[in-house]
């Protein structure tokens, strides 16, 4: 290399994986008892750079608590993780899977990651149920159609097979129909643990933050998520609302649900949290229990933060 | 005689009474169906606009819809008509109305394009996050939560195409077709007396034109209040 001069990195070239131009590096083996792993993660506006190089791993049954001062990339971060932000460069692995990698279908993977908005985000096109049910009617709807299509392909294939080497339908286990009711059934069940089942029918203008909030938990619940991601689910709040939402987040912890949460509320995080993430200028700052976040501090930067909001 | 003693005397003859009907119908045929027409493309072009993609072949799409947003805004509709009638479905063979519409369609659909455009920009990008989040591909939440609410949004506005569309039909007897505007045009040539049919003719389109304005209202007030149900 001439003069010191950082050469053109090229984007990789493997087979099976294609990522934009800006991923440049090298991906690593990601670890396989990891849920999540994030490598090298990066994001960039422009020039601003939001998210600088984080390396982070997220276990089943982990609930996470991300806290940090306003523009410290903790809502950036969370949108990585299931990349509804494109990384300008890093990996996001779910389930072994590298998200970032543009042969994997993201559609698929991102069923299984709950996600919950701020503004709550429920469809207002859509009845309170439709919410609920829209996901799992399409994409159940999605998948069969798939199969009926392959196993057409097959029968045909099969026609000019002998009878032992037939190939094997796949199978098809529920009509459109069923589909379609079951998806129903789930969401009433939903609604009722929430003691909104009376809400079915209504458009969700109607609702209260509280119940939109606890919709849209349950929207996400309704595709049987692995993780749950909340992006400040109670900063849209009036006050008298904050406790029922928490309570229901509360209520999957202890059912086990492996969450990443952005919260400002910091006795909720010292209470449910496994672990306390504190984000700041783009990367994790300092990181442990509850106990060491919040009763022994080490940077000053998180000193600082804590006096402020404790 | 008057002069609405002689246009009357004309107009309540089976023959020409037949003629305005026709007239009418297919007035209205052109204007709906244009209608429809414009409204898929402009929803099909607006959604290839706004792909959020690198994709070359998306990019040649884009240009694409571009360069046809482009053509259909930048040239009269009278000249598109002439050009395509005359000139590009010289040899085809389909019912001349179905042709019309097809035209108009096409010169609306670039004007709904623009609309439909704006009316998914006006809809919140959450809702769009959202339906991604819970693994919709881009294009069934499009379908199903995006489009609903930008077509809501953009009611308005697509009830002033529609008259626009209704008005510009008239020029479709320079070709020949026989729309309301030609009918009325026969009795006016044929008696001498122009004012009369032709504050008539005016008065038609403008009848049209509050009736198309009352269905837009009564459509917006029901989407205002199918939300509140
Ligand atoms: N779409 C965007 N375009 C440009 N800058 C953005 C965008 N989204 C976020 N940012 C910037 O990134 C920084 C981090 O934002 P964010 O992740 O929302 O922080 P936090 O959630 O911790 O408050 C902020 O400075 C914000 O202005
Ligand atoms: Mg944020």
């Amino acid at each position: 290399m001439k003069n010191g001069n950082a050469a053109k990195i090229k984007p990789q070239k493997i087979k099976g994986q294609k990522f934009i131009k800006t991923q440049v590096t090298p991906v690593e083996p990601c670890d396989p008892n990891a849920m999540i792993e994030v490598q090298h993660l990066t994001k960039s506006y422009g020039d601003l750079k939001v998210l600088s190089d984080i390396n982070e791993k997220i276990f089943q049954g982990e609930k996470i608590a991300i806290i940090g001062p306003s523009g410290g990339g903790k809502s950036t971060f969370l949108r990585c993780l299931n990349v509804l932000e494109d990384p300008t460069d890093g990996y996001v692995f779910f389930e072994g899977n590298n998200l970032c990698n543009l042969k994997v279908n993201i559609n698929v993977q991102r069923r299984r990651m709950g996600m919950v908005f701020q503004q709550f985000n429920l469809f207002n096109n859509l009845t309170v149920l439709k919410n609920i049910t829209l996901a799992p009617v399409r994409i159940g709807l999605q998948d069969l159609r798939a199969a009926q299509r392959k196993n057409f392909f097959i029968r045909f294939k099969n026609l000019f097979k002998s009878t032992n080497k037939k190939m094997p339908l796949l199978p098809v286990q529920k009509t459109a129909k069923e589909i379609k009711s079951e998806a129903r059934e789930n969401a009433i069940t939903l609604l009722q643990r929430i003691g909104l089942a009376d809400k079915c029918n209504v458009y969700p203008s109607t609702l209260s933050g509280g119940q939109r909030q606890r919709i849209a938990i349950v929207r996400a619940l309704a595709m049987n998520p692995k993780v749950m991601l909340f992006d400040e689910p109670t900063s849209a709040l009036d006050p008298e609302m904050v406790g029922e939402v928490l309570q229901l987040i509360k209520q999957l912890a202890d059912d086990g649900m492996t969450m990443v949460i952005v919260t400002h509320e910091m006795g909720f995080a010292r209470e449910v949290a496994t672990r306390v993430l504190f984000m700041a200028d783009g990367k994790i700052a300092e990181q442990g229990s509850p106990q060491q976040i919040f009763q022994n501090p080490q940077s000053d930067r998180l000193k600082d933060f804590l006096s402020k909001v404790l | 005689m008057s002069s609405f003693e002689i246009f009357w005397e004309r107009f309540s003859t089976p023959g020409t009474l037949k003629s305005v009907l026709t007239g009418l119908q297919n007035t209205a045929a052109i204007a709906v169906f244009g209608l429809i027409l414009g409204f898929l493309i402009g929803c099909i072009i607006a959604t290839v606009k706004i792909i959020p993609s690198q994709n070359i072949f998306v990019t040649i799409l884009k240009r694409l819809a571009d360069a046809y947003i482009a053509v259909f805004r930048g040239t009269p509709m009278m000249v598109q008509l002439l050009l395509l009638h005359f000139a590009v479905f010289i040899g085809v063979n389909i019912p001349p109305v179905a042709e019309v519409s097809l035209i108009f369609g096409l010169n609306s659909g670039a004007y709904m394009a623009e609309i439909m455009r704006s009316g998914i920009n006006s809809v919140d990008k959450g809702q769009m996050e959202a339906a991604r989040s819970l693994g919709l591909s881009y294009f069934t939440a499009m379908i199903r939560v995006v489009l609903p609410q930008a077509v809501k949004n953009a009611v308005p506005t697509i009830g002033n195409e529609f008259i626009s569309l209704l008005k510009e039909t008239s020029i479709v007897s320079v070709i020949g077709l026989a729309d309301i505007t030609r009918a009325f045009k026969a009795i006016a040539d044929s008696t001498f007396e122009y004012f009369i049919p032709y504050i008539a003719l005016a008065l038609i389109y403008f009848v049209l034109v509050m009736i198309i304005s009352l269905i837009i209202k009564l459509i917006e007030r029901r989407l205002k209040k199918s939300e509140k149900r």
